[in-house]
C-alpha cells in the first residue's frame, strides 16, 4: 500500500527540481516561470496528499486555490517578458536592473 | 505489487523524470512539452489518492491553458536560446549544493514526521461517505468558501485585465473610421454649389477632403 511518505517523497523532489532550475537556468526567465510551476505543482501534491490522507476536504479546496494564482502567475509573468522583450529584444535576465526608473 | 502500487511507481518516476527535463532541456519548446507530461502524470497520482476533481482540474487549466500559453510566447519570441544558455555549467555547482541540502532537509522533515496526535474530529471539512469526490468538494465550495471562490475569480480577472493591459500597444499611423464625425457631418458642409466663371480655376478652399 502507498503511504503518505511516498507522496511526500515525490512532492519534495519535484520543489528540488523546481528550485535547482531557477539556480541553473539563471538567464532564461522562461525556463525560470516554467521552474515555479513546478515548485507550485509540488506544493499541490503535497496539500492533496495530507487531504487524502486526513480525510479533510479542505486540502484539496486549497490547492484549487494555489491554481488559480499559479494560472494568474504565469499570465502576468508572460506578459511582463513579453514587453520587457519588445523594449530590449532579448529575454536575458541577469541585466534587468536597467528597468528601474 | 498490487496495480495500484504499480501505477504509483510509473506516475512518480515520469513525473520526477519529465521535471528534471524541464530545467534541462536544451529547447525551451521541449521544456514546455515535458512540463506537459509532468503535469499529465501529476494527475494520475491525484487520480490514485481520490481528488478527480483537481486531477482533472490539473489537465484542463494546466495544460489546456498555462503549457499553451507558454508554448505562444515561446514560439512567438525569436530568442536566442544559445546565448542563454551559456553559464549553465557554471552556475551548476552553486544550484546543485543548494539544491542538494535543501532535499536532504526535507527528506529529513518526511523522515522525522509522525502524525502524532491528530485530533481527527476537529477536521474541518471531513470527506463524506458516498458522496463523489466532485460533489463534495462543490458543496464545500459554494457554501463555507464562498467568498474565497469569488476571491479567486476576482484574481483572475485581475491577472486578465493586467496581461492586457501590459501588452496592448496603440499602434499609430491607422486611419480608424471615426463613426461621431460622420455622423454629425451636413449635407450644407459637404457641398457647394458656385456659379464658376469661365476660364478661372476652382476654388477649393474651405472643403474638406
Amino acid at each position: 500500500m502507498i503511504g503518505l511518505a511516498h507522496y511526500l517523497v515525490v512532492g519534495a523532489i519535484l520543489f528540488v527540481l523546481g528550485v535547482l532550475g531557477i539556480f541553473i537556468n539563471r538567464k532564461n526567465v522562461i525556463i525560470i516561470l516554467m521552474a515555479i510551476e513546478l515548485i507550485l505543482l509540488a506544493v499541490n501534491i503535497n496539500l492533496v496528499a495530507f487531504s487524502a490522507y486526513l480525510g479533510d476536504l479542505v486540502g484539496q479546496v486549497f490547492a484549487m486555490f494555489v491554481l488559480t494564482v499559479a494560472a494568474g502567475e504565469a499570465a502576468v509573468g508572460l506578459a511582463i517578458l513579453v514587453i520587457y522583450f519588445r523594449a530590449r529584444g532579448t529575454i536575458a535576465v541577469d541585466d534587468v536592473n536597467r528597468m528601474k526608473g | 505489487m498490487t496495480v495500484q502500487a504499480f501505477a504509483f511507481y510509473l506516475f512518480a518516476t515520469i513525473v520526477v523524470a519529465s521535471g528534471a527535463m524541464v530545467i534541462l532541456a536544451r529547447n525551451p519548446v521541449h521544456s514546455v512539452l515535458w512540463l506537459i507530461l509532468a503535469f499529465f502524470n501529476a494527475g494520475g497520482l491525484m487520480v490514485l489518492l481520490g481528488a478527480e476533481f483537481i486531477a482533472m482540474l490539473l489537465i484542463i487549466v494546466y495544460v489546456g491553458a498555462v503549457a499553451v500559453l507558454f508554448l505562444f510566447v515561446v514560439m512567438m519570441l525569436n530568442i536566442d536560446f544559445a546565448a542563454l544558455r551559456a553559464g549553465f555549467v557554471s552556475y551548476f555547482p552553486l544550484g546543485g549544493a543548494i539544491a542538494l541540502v535543501l532535499l536532504v532537509e526535507l527528506m529529513l522533515g518526511v523522515g522525522a514526521w509522525q502524525a502524532g496526535a491528530l485530533n481527527l474530529a476537529q477536521r474541518i471539512a471531513p470527506v463524506p461517505e458516498a458522496t463523489p469526490n466532485i460533489e463534495a468538494i462543490g458543496q464545500l465550495l459554494y457554501t463555507r468558501y464562498i467568498f474565497l471562490f469569488e476571491a479567486a475569480g476576482l484574481i483572475l480577472l485581475v491577472a486578465m485585465i493586467g496581461a492586457i493591459v501590459l501588452t496592448h500597444r496603440a499602434r499609430g499611423g491607422v486611419r480608424a473610421q471615426n463613426v461621431d464625425r460622420q455622423n454629425r457631418r451636413r449635407p450644407h458642409e459637404a457641398i457647394r454649389t458656385i456659379n464658376q466663371p469661365v476660364g478661372e480655376g476652382v476654388d477649393l478652399g474651405g472643403v474638406e477632403p
